[in-house]
Parts: structure tokens; sequence; C-alpha cells
């Protein structure tokens, strides 16, 4: 009995040293080199005194270059939000362009003629690269989405557009960090300029995979973005805030009525925030009232910089 | 190019939403008459003027507001407006049937919908008793009604509480000079509400109705209060009796919407319905008020130069 038990502890002994070679050696693994990950993983906007250090030639150079070019992507089922989309936030972009499956009589869009919701992706993002025009900031969303451009342009106000970001909010899966598509999705031009540069390798970004199991686009967008050296990083404000939300105002409102009941706004929503979805045509109208208009009178914010009200809107 | 010598932040954060509780302690500036300050105000090019506004103002136009609630609301209605606008205004008073630790107002009444006058009368009668000297503007608002009330200070500071105002969402029908929707949250200035308590004392007043706010507007006409235009400059209302939907959005049909029937003013319907300095809303849910208290003090573009900016004449001398 006793020789029984010391080739069990000795068998336990071997296939612990064993389990521990093969753990070890299961985190060298061959690819990108993990001290470039993480980088930059949480991105915030500067704060107001910083920004105040600026002179005055700097900040008219950054109002130029924080224009931004929305890349809305939409399709002749989902017409109500496209039309709610063209008559509320999109006129906030310096350049808005609907990108759609096929054309619709009723809007005007860029016509891909295409079903497939990556292809049509990929092509949307070669077509605003080339005609970007000054533009260096570009923001992908589909009509089901309300997004504030001016907030968006202040979280990346000192961020150089000739680096990589990719922007929104970060979800992992598996290995893969990638931005929901949901709730928008921020890129720089250089971060563009790879994009159209890896869609030509059909190896690392095919346009039409043949595996049997197809990832979502966003997800595809993340896997060819990483393979050029460009990584997700989480858009939130100074006190860890989302400023990317797949969820509508009412929504998150109420999840913190049940969570935090003594300080319901202040935890959960920032007062910068970029994005909502889940909202309803009617919805976001509301929502141009309430982000553009409404206020308590006597507050001046002092702002850096002077974003002017776009023409040919009454809802702002 | 940007050289990046800015280092990155992380620290708190630098936009102040509006706290209730900030007074100035100066002396010179607390005693300084609102016209003086106004002219400071404009004179000045620099921003120290208008923060200064923005809190002297609370205590220069002090306002009362109490709240028409009862024992079955406080915890699905009365405890979020106190959790919201309720602490905006200098003091703000919960009138119920019963006292509570909430805390309410116990008044001599029963509950009902047919009793909303009765209460109506006894806050009054209660607030002169205990409270006239604690303010000089008294407002009364739903536990459904949103209120902002820097924006009706703003409104309250440029008239005299000595003078019989009553002020809210003008409505048509019933009363000659109009009456105040009671949802929508109506103002009386210290000298209508003096007359409104001597008019149910001397027998000029009565209960002859249970519609609360038409029964008022009938006891305001009698005793010569006069009703005020509260638009806006754009002639924008800033009154509702409504959710802001129901303004905003452009009607498609072309009869006449039911919730503009009353209207004692021009109907608009759309994005002029409505001031950028809106003082209410009515029929707000608890998830609207925090909705709403959001996008008031809150939620905000960065940078965003507004198209109606009376804020300006507080920093440039221009309107």
């Amino acid at each position: 009995m006793l020789s029984e038990g010391s080739s069990f502890l000795k068998g336990m002994v071997l296939g612990g040293i064993f389990c521990l070679v093969l753990s070890l050696l299961g985190t060298f693994r061959a690819g990108i080199p993990s001290q470039i990950e993480h980088l930059h993983h949480h991105l915030k906007p500067h704060s107001k005194e910083e920004l105040q250090k600026l002179s005055q030639t700097q900040m008219s150079e950054l109002t130029e270059q924080v224009r931004v070019y929305c890349i809305i992507m939409v399709t002749p089922k989902i017409l109500v939000h496209w039309a709610a989309a063209n008559d509320t936030w999109s006129k906030h972009c310096d350049k808005s362009v609907f990108y759609s499956s096929e054309s619709a009589k009723a809007l005007e869009a860029v016509d891909l003629q295409e079903q497939d919701e990556w292809v049509r992706l990929r092509k949307a993002i070669k077509h605003a690269f080339k005609n970007a025009g000054g533009l260096r900031w570009f923001f992908v969303a589909r009509p089901t989405t309300f997004a504030i451009i001016e907030n968006l342009k202040y979280l990346v106000l000192v961020k150089e557009p000739s680096e990589p970001f990719y922007i929104g909010h970060v979800q992992k899966s598996g290995e893969l960090e990638y931005v929901e598509y949901e709730s928008g999705i921020v890129l720089s031009y250089e971060a563009m300029r790879r994009l159209v540069e890896v869609f030509k390798d059909e190896g690392k970004c095919p346009e039409r995979s043949k595996a049997l199991w197809k990832l979502s686009e966003e997800k595809q967008l993340a896997t060819c973005l990483k393979y050029s050296g460009v990584f997700a990083e989480n858009g939130e404000d100074a006190q860890g805030r989302e400023l990317f939300n797949k969820k509508s105002v009412g929504s998150l409102i109420s999840d913190s009525m049940a969570q935090n009941p003594s300080d319901v706004v202040e935890i959960c929503c920032s007062d910068m925030a970029i994005t909502f979805t889940g909202m309803s045509p009617s919805q976001m109208q509301v929502m141009m009232f309430g982000v553009y208009r409404l206020r308590p009178y006597g507050h001046n914010f002092h702002d850096s910089l002077t974003f002017l009200p776009p023409k040919g809107s009454d809802n702002d | 190019m940007i050289p990046e010598t800015l280092p990155p932040s992380l620290g708190p954060s630098s936009f102040k939403t509006y706290r209730s509780g900030e007074v100035s302690c100066d002396p010179t500036v607390v005693n300084m008459p609102l016209s003086q300050l106004f002219w400071n105000v404009l004179l000045g090019s620099n921003s120290k003027w208008a923060n200064i506004f923005q809190r002297t103002i609370k205590t220069q136009v002090r306002l009362l507001c109490w709240v028409l609630t009862g024992p079955q609301f406080l915890e699905s209605r009365a405890k979020h407006v106190h959790a919201t606008w309720g602490k905006h205004c200098n003091k703000v008073l919960y009138m119920s049937s019963e006292e509570s630790d909430f805390p309410t107002v116990k008044l001599n009444v029963t509950e009902g919908r047919d009793q909303l006058y009765w209460k109506t009368i006894r806050a009054f009668q209660f607030i002169y008793e205990h409270h006239l000297d604690d303010a000089d503007w008294f407002l009364k608002a739903d536990d459904d009604t949103f209120v902002v009330p820097e924006n009706l200070r703003r409104l309250l500071s440029q008239l005299n509480t000595e003078d019989p105002l009553y002020l809210g969402r003008r409505f048509r029908p019933f009363i000659a000079q109009g009456y105040m929707s009671g949802g929508a949250g109506y103002v009386l200035s210290k000298e209508a509400l003096r007359r409104f308590v001597k008019g149910h004392d001397d027998g000029s007043c009565t209960h002859f109705s249970d519609v609360e706010d038409m029964a008022l507007g009938r006891c305001m006409e009698t005793m010569k209060v006069t009703a005020v235009d509260t638009r806006d400059e754009r002639r924008r209302q800033t009154f509702h009796a409504f959710p802001p939907d129901k303004y905003l959005l452009k009607q498609l049909t072309k009869s006449q919407p039911s919730h503009l029937l009353y209207e004692f003013y021009e109907r608009v319907q759309g994005p002029g319905c409505c001031s950028d300095l809106t003082i209410s809303f009515h029929y707000i849910r608890p998830v609207e008020m925090y909705m709403l208290e959001y996008f008031t003090y809150h939620l905000r573009p960065y940078g965003y130069k507004y198209r109606f900016n009376p804020e300006a004449a507080l920093h440039k001398g221009t309107v």
C-alpha cells in the first residue's frame, strides 16, 4: 500500500510540473509583443485648465485639425432613423456622408450596391479616405446612434491625427479588443490610411471570409487594425464615465435609479458624453433640444474652442 | 502640428455643474442693488461678474417652492423632486394631508382630486402665516412638474414683488385675463399672495370650484392681480403644461392638437414652442425627472455657441 501511495504521489508531482511547464510555455505567444498592448487603453480628454494654456494660434490650428467626417451606414429598412440622423446630429459633422446598401428615393446617399455589411463598411471607409479633403478625423456610425460631435472633438482635441487612433466603447472577445459598432467608432487619419492599406492584403484582412463562422464587422475591423498595429481605446471622461453608450439616456438613467438611488445622474452619465444608442427618431428630436438648447441661465463654461451652430437647422 | 506638451489628464473634472449651495459672501456684492450689479456685469468684460451674478441672484430673488403632493406619492414622486430641482429653490415645502419624516407640511385637508383647490388655499394660507418673510416669490408646482429655478429667477429679477403679479402658462378660457395652468406651475408675487389670502378671509374669493388652477385664476382676477406674459425675448414659452416631446415634435395633422386648445397666446408647434431658458415641464415621471436634470445641468456640447444668447450680455456687453 505504501508503494502504491508513493507512485501516486510521484504521478501527482510529475503531472503538476508538466502542467506548470505547459502553462508557462502558453504565455509566450507568437505575434504582437505584449509591451505594445494596453499602451493607451483608456483615452480621456484633456482638462480645461490644460487647454487654457494653449495660445490663440494653437487654438485656431486645433479648430481646423479637429474637423470630423461622419460615415453614416444606412439601409432603406431603417429609413426613419436615417431621416432622423439627417435632420438632427449629422448636421454637426463638418462633412456627413450617408452610405447605403441600395438607393432610396427619399434621401441622398452614396449607393454602395452591396448587401454584405463588412464589404459595405470597407467600401465606405475607402470612399471616405479618398474624399477626406482636409478632414483628419472620422466617425463611423449607424443612424440608430445619436452623437454629439462637439464632444467628440473635445475628446480628440490635442490628439495627433497623424498617429493611429481607434476609439469608442471597447469590448473584449477572447484575445481581441474591439470597438463596438453600436456606440460609434472614431478613427484618425493615420488609422484610416493603415486600414486602406491592409484592405489590400487578402490574407490578413479578407473582403469575403471563407470561414464557416463569419465574424461581425466590428471584430473584422478590429482584426485588420490590429494587424496594422492599431489598437482599440476606450473613450471615457476624467471620472472614468463612459463617453460612448450603447444605451439610450432613459435606459442609463433608469438603471442608475436602481443602482445608485442617492446620486442618480452624476454616477452614470458624463457631462461630455459623445454617443447614445437605441433612441427613436422622436427621442432624437427631443435630444437636440435637451443637448443644444435647454440650460440654466447664467452659466459660462469658458471653453477654449468655439463651435458655431450649423446652417440650415432649426432644432438646435 | 501641435506639440504634445500637455500631460495626460487624470485630475478631477473641470466642468463644474451648478451647485445650489453657492452664494457670494462678499458683503459689497450681496448688498449691491440688482440693477447696479446688472450694470457692472454689462460693463465688465471678465466673467468674475457673471459668476457673482449667478450666485447673488439666488440671495436677491428668493424663491419659495411648494409642491402639491400626498402620502401615497412621497416615495414614487416627491422623493425624485427633492433629489432633483427641489434643492435649487431657496426653500421647498411638500404639502400633504399628513405629517411625515419626508418632511411634509400637514395641511387640514383630505386627499383626492376634488380636494386640490382646498389644498392650494390651505397651502398658501400656511405660507402666508409662517414663511411670508422667507421669500420674495412663491411657486406652486405638482409632484410631476420639473422646474428650472435659475431660469425662473431670471424672469422674476425683472419684476417687482410688491406689484400684484401672477405668472405661469397662460390659458384662455373661463377667465377674462386668462389663468395659469396648475400643472405647469405658477408663481405669485408677495403682494399677490397677500391678496389671495385676504380674498379668502373676507369672502371675495371662495371655493366655488374643484378646478384648482381655474379657481385660483378667478380669485386673482377678482383681487386685481395681473397675469404676466412669461414668454422669452423670442416669444417662446417658458412654462409648459406637458412634457417636451408634446410640443417639440412637429405634428403632421392639420387639426389643432388637443394640448394647445387652451392657449392664450399664439400656438407654436416644433422648436419654436419652447425657450432655451425653459422654466417648467409637466407630466414628468421619475425617470424623465432625472433625464431633464441631466440635460439641463450636466450634458452639454463642448464649445457650442448657442443660437439664443442672452448670457452674452453678462460677459461682453452685447446682447
